[in-house]
């Protein structure tokens, strides 16, 4: 048994004072777990949220280290423990209290794709026919776990909080994930450029490298709907094109 | 006199993970007004766990399935103590609602020729589960959350029930604190759908999150509702058991439907020295055989680690209890094995179990491609719950409905796995369905402020004692360790005895803990209120075990280690009676339909 020392953010509405806690610290503990810890030993106000505790989920995000990680994949043996571990909440979403932080905007945002919509079925008993190595490409982007972490480090929402004018990575994700989805038939290419702020991301990869479901947001989904929009909007040859292809 | 918000619905659903998500969209879908409460954010509940797959007969991947086979082994597997016509609709509609979600978008795994891919799993005689990898729910839970917010319900994320409103016999709605700034609201409705799930923080090893606490089964109970079976609760053989911090976190059964086995510290795949009679016929007796039926030889019959859950599981602690176990106490879980059969074995390991590997890589260090993993029993799922009408969902209480894992019925003393997400879109359609109809039938009724103002000032009590009372995470802490300790996967009548001793003393340290700060966000607070739901399941679990004199399914009796013909008649029912009291009765099963018992004894064949 050794000792750790946490500087946890704690306050309410944004005003935030780093405090200290000591604790005995276990084999394999991970930063929630340290938490948890600390809220049964004394500190039973620390808000924080969590549910599956396995990365399945995406309720625990903080900045740990100053880093967008999932607390309960985040094990204590990776972690420098001879200074004290910084835990914070989220920055890029308004404050409630400690480490929960209102990530409300996401879900409205999403809200403001158009949904699904399926072509007709193959077959009479109303179901589809897709090969696997069609679908696993929608299926990278449906491992998501909705943890906003991509949303947390991405500087258009961190820093210049267009919150309401830019959807972020997370939500296009979900949007290549139905534009490519093998069955869906519905055109969501004008609204990622008109209201949705596609334009405003320059691909600087950041969200890639904290999602912690491994999902190439940036190349496989950002870029490639970028790129729908330049061909919708921009290229003359494929605009001319689109005046005379019947719509889908 | 506290202040609180007022709504006004058709219909409330409390609860959104798949069940309460179905049931939601269903009722929209009449033109009825409604309202989803969850717990936590949505999209995070426990549905969001589940890994394996979805059951369904479809036939996809093997066309002798059918709807009765399907019928027969929930019924087998629940050692017939389900509610027969629970299990005849939700084997007759799954593949419906398998094919729904798809049309909602999800993307579920293909056959080769691109139909919806099925995999084995235990107790299914054939292959059965639509999956996606190990994370359907995942894609469960986000279907129907992308195609939920564009049906018109509206959803209240974070907020917690803490009581329900009765008008006379009848639901009248329920009272609920919202998490961010612990401010109160009343929710009116003409019917309630309860759809919260399980109640695993009763013990200290789980696999389910925080969220856990049986809290639709209390609200039932304390409402006056009839709740049946609830000592069948189930262990799932493989939980992770090192390091200590995730100690109960799931392992699918998925990793044996692909082929993984289960072995003691000499290496032996202990399974093949305990098959029980009823599966003797399609259960196969050494390992060539069983290889054969994981890639899809269908005159093969099933490895013995397909047996039930609750049987897989007696065998793991049979082998820890006889000093076989693994070095942390567990077992061997070896999927890695397969590369004896395999040439690309490594890389169909990580294309169908995908998280498993993620999970080992990251939380123990171990490479399960190239190691064993070390598994043992987890308390999982609660097959007991609030009795409903098996077409209806409508419990005792008049306009208050239940679906999902809160709902008792379909699978008698043990849950075959993948019926679980079948289960929730099943009945979860069903509920919606007859709760809307429910609403459009009755008028809103009354509410007594009386009764709004006692479940408030309960509410904020735990602030009233403040500092002096004690910690709630301490003393739900020593109720889940006299849960595991008194009525476990193993159960003796002394310590039973003990734990509804205990249980009396937790109830009044209970009544005395308190909180500090203020109501915003307050983890100590939130986990105070938890305490009265975990409490009461708690009781009625070891209530209900306590009589049952014999083991079956999730009810293992070391006084009374074999099954009991007598007992297979009748199920466990706890209520509360007039004078406040945890009362217990045992219903006679009514005689199983002529036709599915003809399907039954086909089946014993």
């Amino acid at each position: 048994m050794s000792k750790a020392t946490f500087r946890i953010s704690r306050g309410s509405g944004g005003d935030l004072t780093p405090e200290d806690y000591e604790i005995e610290i276990g084999e394999g503990m991970v930063v929630l777990d340290a938490v948890h810890q600390i809220q049964s030993e004394g500190a039973s106000d620390l808000a924080v949220r969590w549910n599956c505790k396995a990365g399945k989920c995406g309720s625990c995000s903080a900045e740990v280290n100053g880093m967008p990680r999932l607390m309960c994949m985040t094990r204590l043996e990776d972690l420098d423990l001879s200074q004290p571990v910084t835990i914070e909440p989220m920055h890029a979403f308004p404050h409630v209290r400690d480490l929960v932080t209102d990530v409300s905007s996401n879900y409205r945002a999403k809200k403001s794709i158009k949904p699904f919509k399926p072509r007709k079925p193959d077959n009479a008993d109303g179901t589809w026919n897709m090969k696997q190595e069609d679908v696993e490409r929608v299926q990278e982007f449906r491992k998501c776990i909705e943890c906003f972490l991509c949303q947390d480090v991405c500087h258009v929402l961190r820093d210049h909080h267009k919150h309401e004018e830019f959807i972020g990575p997370r939500n296009f994700v979900y949007s290549a994930a139905l534009e490519m989805h093998p069955l869906d038939t519905e055109d969501r290419v004008g609204d990622l450029k008109k209201d949705q702020g596609i334009g405003y991301c320059n691909i600087t990869k950041c969200c890639t490298v904290v999602c912690p479901e491994n999902i190439k947001i940036t190349d496989n989904a950002i870029i490639p709907l970028k790129e729908r929009v330049v061909d919708e909007f921009y290229d003359p040859f494929t605009k001319l094109f689109r005046m005379f292809k019947p719509k889908k | 006199m506290n202040g609180y918000t007022t709504h006004e619905f058709d219909v409330l659903v409390i609860g959104a993970g798949g069940a309460g998500l179905r049931a939601a969209i269903e009722a929209s879908g009449t033109g009825a007004k409604v309202a989803l409460i969850c717990k936590s954010l949505l999209g995070k509940a426990h549905t969001v766990m589940a890994e394996g797959g979805m059951a369904a007969a479809m036939g996809t991947a093997d066309d002798r399935d059918s709807w009765s086979t399907h019928f027969a082994d929930t019924m087998r597997g629940g050692m017939y103590l389900n509610n027969s016509r629970m299990a005849e609709l939700h084997a007759k509609e799954a593949a419906d609602r398998v094919n729904e979600l798809e049309a909602w978008g999800a993307v579920f795994d293909r056959t080769p020729e691109g139909r919806i891919n099925q995999r084995n799993f235990g107790g299914h005689k054939y292959r059965r589960l639509a999956h996606v990898g190990d994370r359907t729910g995942l894609e469960m839970i986000r279907t129907l959350q992308d195609h939920g917010i564009h049906q018109g319900f509206e959803v209240f994320m974070e907020y917690t029930v803490v009581d329900l409103l009765m008008d006379g016999g009848r639901v009248a709605g329920a009272f609920a604190y919202e998490r961010n700034h612990g401010t109160f609201h009343l929710f009116r409705a003409k019917a309630v759908i309860l759809a919260t799930g399980g109640l695993g923080r009763c013990y200290k090893v789980t696999s389910n999150s925080w969220e856990g606490t049986g809290d639709g089964h209390a609200l039932a109970y304390h409402a006056g509702a009839e709740m049946r079976d609830m000592e069948f609760l189930q262990f799932h053989p493989t939980g992770m058991v090192w390091p200590p911090s995730v100690r109960g976190i799931l392992v699918t059964e998925g990793v044996r439907g692909e082929g993984g086995i289960l072995q003691n510290s000499e290496g032996r795949r202990f399974m093949f020295d305990d098959i029980p009679d009823a599966y003797s016929h399609q259960t196969s007796d050494n390992e060539e055989e069983g290889w054969r039926y994981i890639t899809g030889d269908k005159e093969a019959r099933r490895p013995p680690e397909l047996l039930t859950r609750d049987h897989v599981a007696r065998c793991i602690i049979r082998e820890i209890k006889e000093g076989r176990g693994s070095p942390h106490g567990g077992v061997f879980l070896n999927i890695h094995w397969i590369k004896e059969n395999l040439k690309d074995a490594e890389a169909h390991i990580k294309k169908k179990l995908p998280s498993m590997y993620h999970q080992f890589k990251e939380l123990a260090g171990v490479d399960i491609t190239k190691e064993s993993m070390e598994v043992g029993p987890t308390t999982h799922y609660v097959m007991g719950g609030i009795k409903v009408d098996a077409d209806t969902q409508m419990s005792t209480v008049p306009g208050l409905f239940a679906a999902g894992e809160c709902a008792g019925g379909l699978h008698g003393a043990n849950r075959l796995g993948g019926n679980s997400l079948s289960d929730l879109v099943v009945f979860g359609k069903r509920a919606g369905q007859y709760a809307a109809e429910y609403a459009s039938g009755h008028d809103m009724p009354t509410v007594d402020e009386g009764q709004v103002q006692d479940i408030a000032k309960e509410t904020l009590a735990p602030f009233e004692r403040g500092d002096t009372g004690e910690n709630p995470f301490q003393i739900q802490h020593a109720l889940q360790d006299m849960m595991q300790a008194k009525a476990g996967i193993v159960r003796t009548h002394v310590e039973m005895t003990e734990g509804l001793e205990e249980l009396q003393k937790l109830k009044a340290r209970a009544a005395e803990c308190g909180v500090q700060s203020n109501r915003d966000f307050n983890p100590g607070w939130n986990t105070a209120l938890d305490l009265k739901p975990l409490l009461a399941c708690s009781e009625m679990i070891l209530m209900s075990a306590i009589n049952r004199k014999e083991s079956r399914g999730g009810h293992y009796h070391d006084d009374y280690p074999e099954k009991c013909p007598e007992h297979a008649k009748w199920n466990t029912i706890i209520h509360k009676s007039a004078d406040g009291t945890m009362t217990r009765t045992e219903a006679e099963i009514p005689a199983v339909r002529s036709d599915l018992q003809e399907i039954i004894e086909e089946n014993q064949r």
